[in-house]
Order: structure tokens, then sequence, then C-alpha cells
């Protein structure tokens, strides 16, 4: 399927299951360098969980992960920031009660030689890369709680990038925003991949995936259904493997012809 | 990842902020916390109330000195009540480990120590005070234990606390009332030995404000030097000229309540100060518990702003998700919370014992009530998330004053009571209700 380059990712017969649910079954799912690679499917499919894997936050009951091709063991956030992957949450996981710089360098502040927080110095590196990201963000000292929805997302993508991550997730980055941030997270998720930066983009928007992914994998019930490449489908066959669960080539016209409608 | 590094934007650098009209924009623009000024405004009209109604004798320095002392055992718990309060955690049982840790300390001291190393030792304050900070902590962590990693509420976990602790200052003490205590021990406790003096006080609040004027010129200097807006000028005069009287008045008044006539005798006799016919004025000065109180609450502020620590226990009260995905061992940070929480009980129950120079085994009843009450008054929310350590000192001296001044005016214990429930409800009630307007 893929023999570009050593995957950045790779994950292996993943599953993961909450009482008799298996929300993530025997999954293998791969990421190369300077790709996006989306993944898609309808609600409770299992594409947050997988990534939890990946992220540190779910542990895995069976499977293995490989970064670099390395087998790694991801067992909280830590391990996986320490291994270059950072994430970027549906619900953003930021502190409300907490300014932006705070938010960004959340368990990873910057001190002084004494072991102080040096907040000046986190306020500064913040206000230096929202001026890349997002230029009207003005609010460095306000909690998050009292800033929009934009610029919260603006903040979790800030903490994302600033911190040099070599494999990036990011789970509906544009669910909360307005046509033109959305447009502008667009244009970041291209101008990271050019910087060889492997995403793996989880969306509901199936625009955006058309738009910007490289592979676009499909689960349904916690089963991969399929992986594609670009060009090699059309919208309506992606949507017709999401709702259906059938791989492209095991469709019938008048299963696509249906999802058309 | 290679980031193209833009010049640092446009005219806001440097730029004194402008009040925006309003006087809420002009407030702002100070960034002095409008809660606080509340808090202070209310102090202001409980000490005048009180002095209306008590004929002049609330604001007296000798009210006031007591009221001081009196205060920091409070003042001392509560700043760690808030991190506690802010980690979305409660500490209930306070108050029963003040009377556990202070019995064990005033056995140690009136029947252990005594044993071995005979009566006022010179060390033996430093081992009963480092025993009684180690118990404190070693039942903070246990406490924080159960709570973090058995994943019982702390609500329950400290409401078993209250009773068992209890149970054990009853029966270290079997009911009986320990005494005395070690003579340089009690001068944690203030009285006529515990305390600055009237040169001390006056060096102590020339440091004090010293260190104001060199904090807003400090904050001025790393604004300047990272580009940040600054304050206005006026406002950061009025700050400094304001935070000064404050603590230079502060100073006058706790040297203005001077010894009594017998206790200046033999003072006046020790340093072979011939006893004047008109009597000699001694100034008793600030007092060691509120020494102990302003360095606890300077500590404290400090851990809680400037410390990873603090800024981890304010991140688990936003948002306990993105704090354990910010990768932040929450359940530790949670332990060390609790565990700074009995080292402060073990603190306030030195300056305790010390100054009734006895421990009973009642001792600390009902102070978790105070201690909370301080916490919440002071502006820290129950939901978690918020609060400040100065200001918790501060509704430390608001609960303190309404004791006091109830004393003052002989209200019955039961009345105290029913008046500190009330404020302790209602305190929660305007949090809510501020916090739910806000929210809108």
């Amino acid at each position: 399927m893929n023999d570009r380059a050593t995957p950045l990712v790779e994950m292996r017969d993943m599953n993961v299951s909450f009482g008799g649910v298996h929300a993530v079954e025997n999954v293998n799912f791969d990421l190369v360098p300077g790709e996006i690679h989306a993944l898609v499917g309808g609600n409770g499919a299992g594409k947050s969980t997988l990534v939890k894997t990946l992220a540190g936050a779910q542990r895995a009951d069976s499977g293995q992960i490989y970064v670099n091709g390395e087998p790694v063991s991801i067992e909280n956030p830590r391990d996986a920031k320490a291994l270059g992957i950072e994430t970027i949450y549906q619900n953003l996981a930021l502190a409300e009660n907490i300014d932006a710089p705070g938010n960004m360098f959340l368990g990873r502040e910057l001190t002084t030689g004494m072991g102080n927080l040096d907040d000046s110095a986190m306020e500064d590196a913040t206000r230096k890369i929202m001026a890349r990201l997002n230029p009207k963000f003005e609010n460095f000292t306000r909690p998050v709680a009292f800033l929009s929805g934009g610029q919260r997302q603006s903040v979790a993508i800030a903490r994302a990038v600033h911190f040099n991550a070599r494999i990036l997730v990011m789970d509906e980055p544009t669910a909360a925003l307005g046509p033109s941030e959305t447009e502008q997270v667009r244009n970041l998720i291209r101008r990271l991949k050019t910087e060889g930066i492997g995403i793996i983009l989880i969306s509901h928007d199936i625009h955006d995936v058309f738009d910007l992914a490289d592979r676009t994998t499909v689960m349904l019930q916690g089963r991969v259904v399929g992986t594609v490449a670009k060009g090699e489908v059309t919208m309506d066959e992606i949507l017709a493997m999401i709702i259906i669960g059938k791989a492209p080539q095991d469709l019938t016209q008048s299963e696509i012809a249906e999802i058309r409608g | 990842m290679s980031i193209t590094e833009l010049p640092p934007k446009d005219a806001e650098q440097l730029v004194e902020d402008v009040p925006r009209g309003s006087l809420k924009g002009l407030i702002r623009s100070t960034e002095i916390d409008t809660r606080m000024l509340g808090m202070v405004g209310l102090l202001l009209v409980i000490w005048v109330g009180f002095n209306i109604m008590s004929g002049g004798t609330f604001l007296s320095p000798r009210n006031l000195w007591n009221l001081s002392v009196q205060f920091a055992p409070v003042a001392i718990m509560a700043t760690g009540m808030v991190l506690v309060i802010v980690s979305r955690n409660i500490d209930l049982s306070v108050g029963s480990m003040l009377g556990f840790v202070g019995m064990a300390m005033a056995l140690i001291q009136a029947e252990i120590l005594p044993n071995s190393l005979g009566f006022d030792h010179p060390l033996t304050w430093v081992i009963v005070l480092l025993i009684g900070l180690l118990l404190g902590a070693l039942v903070g962590m246990f406490q924080g234990f159960i709570v973090a990693y058995v994943g019982v509420p702390s609500f329950i976990v400290t409401l078993g606390g209250l009773l068992v602790w209890r149970g054990v200052a009853w029966s270290l003490g079997s009911g009986r009332t320990v005494a005395p205590m070690d003579s340089t021990f009690q001068l944690l406790g203030g009285g006529s030995r515990g305390s600055l003096g009237e040169v001390g006080s006056w060096v102590v609040g020339g440091i004090a404000c010293a260190a104001i004027i060199f904090g807003l010129i400090s904050s001025r200097r790393r604004r300047i030097k990272f580009g940040f807006r600054l304050r206005p000028t006026w406002a950061v005069v009025g700050m400094g000229v304001g935070g000064c009287l404050a603590v230079l008045g502060a100073v006058w008044v706790m040297n203005s309540y001077y010894l009594p006539e017998n206790v200046a005798r033999q003072v006046a006799e020790e340093r072979g100060i011939p006893w004047p016919a008109e009597g000699l004025q001694i100034p008793l000065g600030i007092s060691y518990p509120v020494l102990i109180a302003i360095g606890v609450m300077l500590i404290m502020g400090f851990i809680a702003n400037r410390r990873r620590f603090g800024r981890y226990v304010f991140s688990i009260g936003g948002n306990p998700e993105a704090a354990e995905l910010g990768g932040i061992n929450t359940r530790w940070t949670v332990v060390k919370t609790f565990m700074v929480m009995g080292i402060l009980v073990g603190v306030a129950a030195a300056v305790t014992i010390a100054r009734l120079n006895a421990a009973t085994s009642g001792l600390g009843t009902l102070s978790e009530l105070y201690v909370i009450a301080a916490a919440v008054i002071g502006g820290t929310s129950l939901a978690g998330g918020i609060g400040t350590v100065p200001g918790a000192v501060l509704g430390a001296l608001v609960m303190q004053s309404l004791q006091s001044g109830m004393v003052l005016m002989r209200v019955d214990a039961p009345l105290q009571d029913i008046v500190v429930g009330i404020v302790l409800v209602a305190a929660v009630a305007v949090d809510v209700f501020f916090r739910r307007r806000s929210e809108r």
C-alpha cells in the first residue's frame, strides 16, 4: 500500500474494549512523514479511542505501536509527548481558569534557574507563536474561559505545534469554528505538512477530508472498513464506506446511488 | 519545526494602558482584583460597625493586637485550604487534626522530652515543632492518598478524619489538659515576650515597604523588557504609597499596645532599667504568630503562583482531564495539597498550644468551619480552580473580626455559632450567584 518511507507511526492489531464493547478491534494504522492521514467514521466508530491510545490518554488492551520503526510503549501523555506526538483534542483540553500561556505550557512550564515559573518568557513565546497562527489573538493574560471558540482553538493548536511535534493528532480541529477560522486551520494543516510533520486528522467534515487528506481510513463499529488514497475514490464512495461499511471495490452501484440520494 | 518569527506586533508595545472611560476600565488597568477591594471594604464595614457598637473598644490597639494573634492560626490554615479547595477537594478534618497534633506536641514537651532532656532544654522547641510538622504531613499524606489513589471523595475521607483525629486526641490526652509548654516554645504563641518589640516591628515594617516598592519596580522592568502593556504610572505610585501606608499603620497600631504594668516591671528589671515613678510604657509590637502567619502567606502565595506545583493544582481545579492530558501527575499533586495542608495544621497547632500554654482534647473544635469560611469569603470557589492565598488571609481576618467583635459585644456562644454558620452559607451563596452571573 505505502512504501514511500519508514512510517512515522505504525499501529498494529490494536484492541480496546470497554466492558463487553469492542471500541477498537484489530485495527492497523500507519502514518508517513509529511502525510495527512484522515480517520473518518460515524459516531462511536472508534476513531477517538484509537488516537487516544497513541496520545497516551487510553490504554490499549493489546496491539503494538511503532514510532520510526521502533516498538514503543505509551503509558501516559508524557510518554507520547516525549516521542514527539502532540494531540489536539476534540474538547480542546484547556484549563478554563488559566490564561493562554499557562495552557500552552501546561505540564511543560518554562522555569527560571531557581525553578520558578517564568511567566514572562512563557507569555513572550505565546505571543510569538500567536503572531504566526492567529495575529488577531490578544488575550494573553485572561483565563481562557473568557475567550471565543476560535481563540480557544488557537490556544490548543499553538500548544500542539510549539513543541516541535513530528506527529500531530487533530481530533475535529474545525468543529467549533466559523468559516474564516476553519480556512485558517486548513492553511495551517497544509503548511505543517510541508514541514514534514505527519498529521492524523479526524473530521466529520467530508469536504475537509477530501480536500486535505493524502489517505483516508474509514472505521465502522471499531473496525477498519478500508484505507483509500487521494484520487482513488470519489466523495460519494467515501460516504458509502462510512455508512454501509464496505470497501469501495465491494460497493455496488445501487448502494452508491442510494447514498447520492 | 521552523517557525518564521514575525517581529512583535504593532503599537501596543510599551504603551501605558489607557483606562477606557468607565470606573471598571480604570480599576482593570491597575490590575487590582476588584474582589479584593470588596473584601477590604467589607472588613472596614465590620470594623467600623463593631467599633461604634462597642463604644470605641473594638479599634483600640489592645483589641486589634489580640485580634491579630487569634487570627494567625486560622490564616495559616486558610492558605492551605485554598489549594485543597482549588483542586476540587475539601478538608473537614483540620480542626480535629489541630487537636491531635497539638496534643501530641504538648505531651512530647511536657511529659516525654523532660525525662531525657530535662525541662526547658534549648532544643526542645525545635524537636517538638519538627515532630508536629511531620505528624501533620503524615496525616495529610494518608488522607490525600485515600482521596487520590483509592478514590474516596475527600468530603468523606476528611469527615471520617474529623472523627478519627478528634478521637485520637482524646485518647492521647485521656481528656486532660496538658501543661505547661516549654518556655521557648511559648514564644511561638505571642504574648508579652513573643513579640518583636518596638524597634524590631519598625524594621519589619520598613522591609515590607521596601519589598512592595521593589516588587512594583521589578514588575515594571520585566514588562518593559518583554514589551508588555504597562500599568498607568499613577496606579503604580498609588499602589506603592497605599501599600506602605497600610503596613506602617499596622505597625504603629501594634506598637501602640503596651505591656501590662506588672510584666513591664519584670522586663525593666531584666534589662536593668530603673522603674520611673510615672510608669514605663513598653510597646509589644508585632507578635510572632502574626509574623509566622505573614511568612506562611508569602510562602504559600509564592507556591501557588510561581511554582509548578501551584500551577498544577489550579489546572486540576480548572479541568482535571486537561491536567492529566498535559502530562501532569494529578494524583500525586492532590496528595501533596493534603500534605501541605497537614504541615500548615502543624504550624497552626504549635501557635495555638503555645498561646494557650496548654493543650486540651477539644483544641481546634469547629476551626475547620472558620478555615473553610475564610477561604470561601476570600474568593475561593468551591467548584474548584479559583482562589488566592492573600484573599484567604483577608477572609481569615474577616472571620476573626466577626468572632472577636461578637465576644467583645458579649454575644452568647450559641449565637456566635449561629452567625458563623449563616456567614459561611451566605459567602458560598454569594460566590455561586456571581459565578452564575458571569457565566452568562
